[in-house]
């Protein structure tokens, strides 16, 4: 049966990568991002993978009044959604957020705010029609505040509570939400970061975890795997000792 | 960041730049400086080696496909293994292939890659219609074989030299099956595997592996491997499971001793004179892509496959004469490749010419370059060259003297700015 999945930050490595998944399985997909010739490429090279249609909507995701509208028209072109992926976030320079409050702000409102005014709109709607998948890529950064790392882990903290609730509430609906926590993957998200050694994964691996992940209608997903376990050791290491380190 | 060849000799630090779209490449050209472009790094060498290089990985978008002609326009940065498990299904396969499908279409164009069905079908940029190319002053220029001639034979085989190849138009061929019908026939020496070529040449894929240790009456035994695409069997793109060298081996492993006694096991693993089997396109074309990091096999130190091909009228007396000097050398090849190549083509730097090809890996230790260099003197006697894709120590004189189209290319590379832009390690060697 051909899915209609829509896609909110569909120029993101790891999206696109799940993109080239579903359009191979030829189902059909709307793609929303800010860039609008990367899209018309991704559009393109989606279509000849064998997706069933691709449909694509340009947007800002700070600006909070189109979201009504954005999902709005997806909906008019889709009828129905069975898989919604929010799959976009920009890795902000911590030590430049620390000298600007402004900056800190707008950066938790891209990561976190413009996410939880998009899952309240589409939480209601997927609530009507009892079924389908809600996934968002969060981060293993949202699981423990770091040093190094603290706005853009609080704000994906954020949203990973913010998931959990919904997933209680939307449960009693039938409702699948999924909330994905990358390791380090290989993106140009990362791409100033110097790379190599064993953490680092590529989005190919990524892509297929999620996949399988929205089919076995998984509440939370760690990949690759091991994440789970480096999570576990880092939440648990004592507060006390945790602030004397530099992680 | 670090970086070789896939023969993982040498192994130099590099600054990398990876542009998200064909119009950031024009960006990244102009605030740079001297590169080369770099796709998979399959080569072997130092070919897509410099001080900067230019990853072309993320220019991966098909751009359009015509499913009644098979013809496919895709940036340059989509690899083979891409275009076979999306096509394949959809009953196309690539017009040639060489070894390996872990390649990018840029690096295929660049280096002109041959495969199995040279002899009939040319080599890979026999069957692009055109290309996009980036030149040094960051504009575009689309090239064929109609409009920038020139510049289109410069860059097909061109090594990267001549700009960065960013997305291209090739013809795809049609097929029933994913599967190969094979037949392997045994050879006792070289001239019987030379007489077999002859004698199929008919046959769509053609290749030998060769017993290279072995010498006397015996010196080049080989296994001859013919291939036809089977008509039935399903157009499956099978995704096998992939084994990973997880580290280097420890470069002892490889020796006379080891290789010999595998080669002899190779050899008369098949009973019978002639075997007839189907196998998955996968395995035939790609039998070593399911090692992950096989080159991981030689050690540390990494090694060099030492291609070149001789004129027919070479023939047997040109390929015993190299196939004696290894011999002698007691310096094994794990796995050496003979094929049988049909017409070059007009492109300047491009390897295939009629006659025969052989191809020969050797882990890099004390001597070996010693070796190589009598092997030069022996091609170029012969009339015969070596191919850069898995060149890693040719000198420039030999270079020079065996591809006699390089004044023409560094004519063109010039008159479009490109020897103040295009650099790699293999360039400035061979004095280009």
């Amino acid at each position: 049966m051909v899915k209609n999945i829509l896609i909110i930050g569909a120029t993101s490595a790891i999206a696109e990568t799940v993109a080239r998944e579903y359009a191979t399985q030829g189902h059909k997909l709307y793609l929303i991002a800010r860039n609008e010739p990367r899209l018309t490429t991704i559009a393109a090279d989606l279509r000849i993978r064998g997706a069933a249609d691709v449909v694509v909507a340009t947007m800002n995701v700070s600006n909070f009044s189109t979201h009504h509208s954005v999902i709005e028209k997806a909906y008019v072109a889709l009828n129905t959604i069975d898989i919604v992926l929010i799959a976009y976030g920009a890795l902000p320079d911590q030590k430049a957020l620390e000298k600007s409050a402004e900056n800190t702000v707008e950066s938790c409102n891209t990561n976190a705010l413009s996410v939880i005014s998009f899952l309240t709109i589409l939480a209601n709607r997927f609530e009507e029609q009892s079924r389908g998948t809600i996934a968002v890529i969060t981060s293993v950064a949202g699981d423990r505040g770091r040093h190094s790392n603290y706005v853009y882990g609080a704000s994906k903290a954020m949203i990973s509570v913010f998931l959990q609730g919904l997933r209680n509430r939307l449960h009693h609906s039938q409702v699948h939400v999924l909330d994905i926590k990358p390791g380090f993957v290989d993106t140009p998200m990362t791409a100033h970061i110097k790379k190599g050694g064993p953490l680092w994964a590529q989005p190919e691996a990524v892509a297929k975890d999620i996949v399988k992940s929205i089919e076995n209608k998984k509440d939370i997903l760690y990949t690759p795997f091991f994440w789970r376990y480096i999570m576990l050791i880092i939440r648990s290491i004592p507060e006390a000792m945790f602030k004397r380190g530099k992680l | 960041m670090r970086l070789s060849g896939w023969g993982n000799y040498p192994i130099i630090d590099a600054g990398s730049h990876s542009p998200q779209s064909i119009i950031d490449v024009s960006a990244c050209l102009l605030n740079k400086n001297a590169l080369i472009p770099r796709g998979l790094g399959r080569s072997y060498g130092d070919s897509s080696l410099a001080p900067q290089i230019l990853s072309t990985l993320s220019l991966n978008h098909f751009i359009a496909f015509d499913a009644t002609t098979g013809v496919l326009t895709c940036e340059a940065g989509v690899s083979l293994a891409d275009i076979l498990s999306t096509f394949v299904p959809k009953g196309w396969f690539l017009p040639v292939t060489p070894g390996t499908k872990f390649v990018t279409v840029g690096g295929a164009i660049a280096s002109d890659v041959h495969g199995k069905n040279h002899h009939v079908d040319g080599s890979f940029s026999d069957h692009v219609h055109s290309f996009q190319l980036i030149i040094a002053d960051g504009s575009g220029i689309e090239c064929s074989r109609i409009l920038h001639p020139e510049l289109f034979h410069a860059t097909c085989g061109g090594m990267g030299l001549t700009g960065v190849i960013v997305s291209a138009t090739i013809a795809l061929k049609r097929v029933q099956s994913a599967y190969i019908d094979e037949t392997v026939i045994k050879a006792k020496n070289l001239e019987e595997v030379f007489n077999l070529f002859e004698e199929h040449q008919a046959s769509t894929y053609s290749v030998a592996w060769i017993d290279c240790l072995s010498s006397g009456e015996f010196l080049g035994r080989s296994l001859l491997m013919l291939g036809e695409h089977a008509k039935e069997g399903g157009l499956i793109a099978r995704k096998k499971k992939r084994l990973t060298i997880p580290f280097n081996m420890p470069s002892l492993l490889l020796n006379q001793y080891s290789i010999s006694a595998f080669n002899a096991l190779y050899y008369h693993k098949q009973r019978e004179q002639v075997a007839e089997r189907r196998v998955h396109y996968d395995s035939y074309f790609y039998p070593l892509d399911c090692l992950h990091h096989w080159n991981r096999l030689y050690g540390k130190n990494g090694f060099t496959q030492y291609q070149f091909v001789l004129p027919k009228s070479a023939g047997l007396e040109g390929m015993t004469a190299v196939l004696k000097e290894i011999a002698a050398s007691k310096r094994g090849s794990f796995l050496s490749i003979l094929k049988a190549f049909g017409p070059g083509n007009k492109n300047y730097l491009s390897f295939p010419m009629e006659g025969y090809t052989l191809a020969l890996d050797f882990k890099i230790a004390l001597g070996l370059f010693d070796l190589l260099d009598k092997l030069d003197s022996i091609v170029l006697h012969y009339g015969g060259r070596i191919y850069l894709t898995k060149d890693v120590r040719m000198p420039e004189l030999i270079f020079k003297q065996s591809y006699t189209k390089w004044p023409d290319f560094v004519k063109i590379r010039t008159q479009y700015g490109a020897d103040k832009q295009f650099h790699s390690l293999q360039s400035s060697r061979l004095g280009l």
